[in-house]
């Protein structure tokens, strides 16, 4: 079998181990699934009245301060949903059945190819929720063509498999899932300092820098472009920049990580 | 030799500072048992572990050959070869028995039938197709092991290594694993196993090397390593004192313990030894009141080899 054929075939039967986990244990997925959704409420509900005063100048419509928060929300989702991946990778490497397929000859990178390919799927299903969740109390897309519905979604499967890479590689380098859990905890913290819930002029002049450039805000702002027609500017640049970045350097962390010698 | 499964020389780990593999030779002839045998941190799952892939090598080892295959320049054909049944259930807890042989049968690119079969085969030949439909993470023990094992015949491999296979298991379910291991050989299959238990090694293995402090301390069949050490004996108990010495007299070899009126005399065992010492006490005219032989057993050998002089001066106190 040549390289190519053993990878794709070993990948996938990784894969189907993945989801397996994931369709057999659906508790864990569903779980950091409330996280966004709950915000996404909270922050329309509760807090909507004053920040959608704030941002719509003046009057309280909510409608506009949910078109605002959901495409932040819809990313956070991915970061929420890969803090399950780093759980699991750093579950898996604590069980004995890492170290058998480690002295099996398969794939050796189809451990963390089906671990990612799976934890993307699962992002995208998770995003698809949150987005239903969010149509339903009202978010509607203003003018978007089927073409930015496209960029849309494959910003946000390669907004996935960038932060997916980077948890694996935190999964692997935590001694346990709980320690795996805190480790990759900034992924869902860091949407809070990013132009998600407020825009970035409202933040203090120093701070706004770092909201600016980080990954979330041009993700977030691309977003925002794509289904509500604002403008993007260099922002899906700078998004793609990112993603591929984190995904390069989360691979070859990964890689690295997981062939070097077990503990 | 071509026909040596497993041939390493001079295998060496470090783990920063502490040397736990300090030069070991293995040559283990194909279709035999070899037992690593030695107390906890004495190296075993390190040798297992590298000749199996798992970790490299230290520095200084010399040529790894496994299944002909050399290990640093072909690892990919070494894992072909090999089956690895660790210390710790290399099963996935959250999916089934079943699920979990299938799993095996397509990382080993088994048909879809094939996998199907051969899975059907082992979970029975294992007694495990009753709990098939359950996830593995409700196994008992026993069962976890044999699944670990069945999970590595998947693939035919001619060479397994077992570490620990028994350690933690009932005495009904060693010996069941046991029963499973002499099978396999019996099959041509070439065995590495590594054990604490001297019962095991000498119950299991063609060969066997104590491995002590990363050393082999001493490398041979269980009788063998039986003969490397003294301490074969007969021991006569009295109850009655005046009977006691006339024997010590009858047998002035002997070695005295006035408080237990017992006496040990030096013995290889064998009838005609017996003999002699029977006969010497008939002429004497002394009954002693209970005879034990007793040989060197692999405990023996075992404490001789492995003893710290820490151990040894524990023991006095």
């Amino acid at each position: 079998m040549s390289t190519l054929s053993l990878a794709v075939r070993d990948s996938s039967t990784m894969l189907r181990r993945n989801l397996l986990h994931a369709r057999r244990y659906p508790s864990l997925t569903l779980n950091l699934l409330l996280t966004p959704i709950m915000l996404l409420l909270l922050f329309v509900y509760i807090f909507g009245g004053t920040l959608s005063a704030g941002i719509g100048g003046g009057g309280p419509d909510r409608a506009r301060y949910i078109a605002y928060l959901v495409p932040g929300l819809l990313l956070m989702t991915i970061g929420s949903t890969v803090i399950g991946t780093a759980v699991s990778v750093s579950n898996d490497m604590t069980e004995g059945i890492i170290a058998r397929f480690r002295t099996m000859a398969i794939h050796r990178g189809s451990v963390l190819v089906g671990h990612v390919i799976g934890s993307v799927l699962q992002s995208v299903l998770s995003v698809v929720l949150v987005g239903a969740v969010a149509v339903a109390i009202g978010f509607r897309s203003t003018d978007a063509t089927a073409l930015d519905w496209l960029a849309a979604f494959g910003l946000l499967v390669l907004f996935a498999l960038a932060l997916t890479w980077i948890a694996v590689g935190m999964g692997l380098i935590s001694p346990n899932a709980e320690a795996a859990g805190n480790n990759a905890m900034p992924l869902i913290l860091l949407p809070l300092f990013s132009s998600a819930f407020v825009p970035i002029h409202s933040m203090p002049g120093w701070f706004q820098p770092i909201a600016k450039y980080q990954p979330f805000t041009p993700a977030i702002e691309t977003l925002r472009g794509l289904l509500l027609g604002s403008e993007i500017g260099y922002n899906g640049w700078l998004a793609v920049a990112w993603c591929v970045a984190l995904a390069v350097l989360g691979y070859f962390w990964s890689t690295s990580k997981f062939n070097s010698d077990p503990k | 030799m071509t026909d040596l499964a497993i041939a390493a020389t001079a295998l060496h780990k470090a783990y920063g500072e502490k040397m736990v593999l300090d030069g070991i030779d293995l040559a283990v002839p194909e279709g035999t048992i070899f037992a690593l045998l030695g107390p906890n941190g004495a190296g075993k799952t390190t040798a297992v572990k590298i000749l199996s892939t798992l970790i490299s090598a230290g520095a200084g080892t010399g040529a790894i050959r496994i299944g002909g295959h050399d290990l640093a320049a072909d690892p990919q054909a070494v894992r072909a070869a090999i089956g690895v049944t660790g210390q710790f259930s290399a099963v996935d807890g959250l999916i089934t028995g079943e699920e979990n042989m299938l799993l095996m049968a397509d990382l080993h690119h088994l048909s879809k039938a094939d996998g199907r079969r051969i899975a059907a085969e082992l979970l029975e030949r294992f007694d495990l197709t009753e709990a098939a439909k359950k996830p593995a993470s409700t196994y008992s023990g026993g069962m976890k092991r044999r699944l670990d094992l069945a999970m590595t015949l998947v693939g035919s491999p001619r060479i397994i290594f077992l570490d620990e296979p028994t350690t933690g298991l009932d005495p009904r379910s060693r010996h069941n694993m046991w029963q499973i291991i002499r099978t396999l050989v019996a099959d041509g299959v070439t065995v590495l196993l590594t054990t604490q238990y001297l019962e095991e090694a000498d119950q299991l293995a063609d060969r066997i090397a104590v491995l002590h402090d990363g050393r082999i301390a001493a490398e041979g069949t269980a009788e063998e390593l039986k003969r490397l050490i003294p301490g074969g004996h007969v021991r006569l108990r009295f109850e009655d004192p005046s009977a006691y010495e006339r024997a010590a007299v009858a047998l002035p070899e002997n070695v005295r313990d006035d408080q237990a009126l017992s006496l040990q005399i030096p013995s290889d065992g064998t009838q005609g030894d017996l003999r002699a010492i029977l006969d010497r006490l008939d002429a004497a005219d002394v009954h002693a009141d209970s005879l034990t032989v007793h040989t060197p057993d692999l405990d023996d050998v075992f404490f001789a080899l492995t003893a710290t002089p820490d151990q040894a001066e524990e023991a006095l106190r």
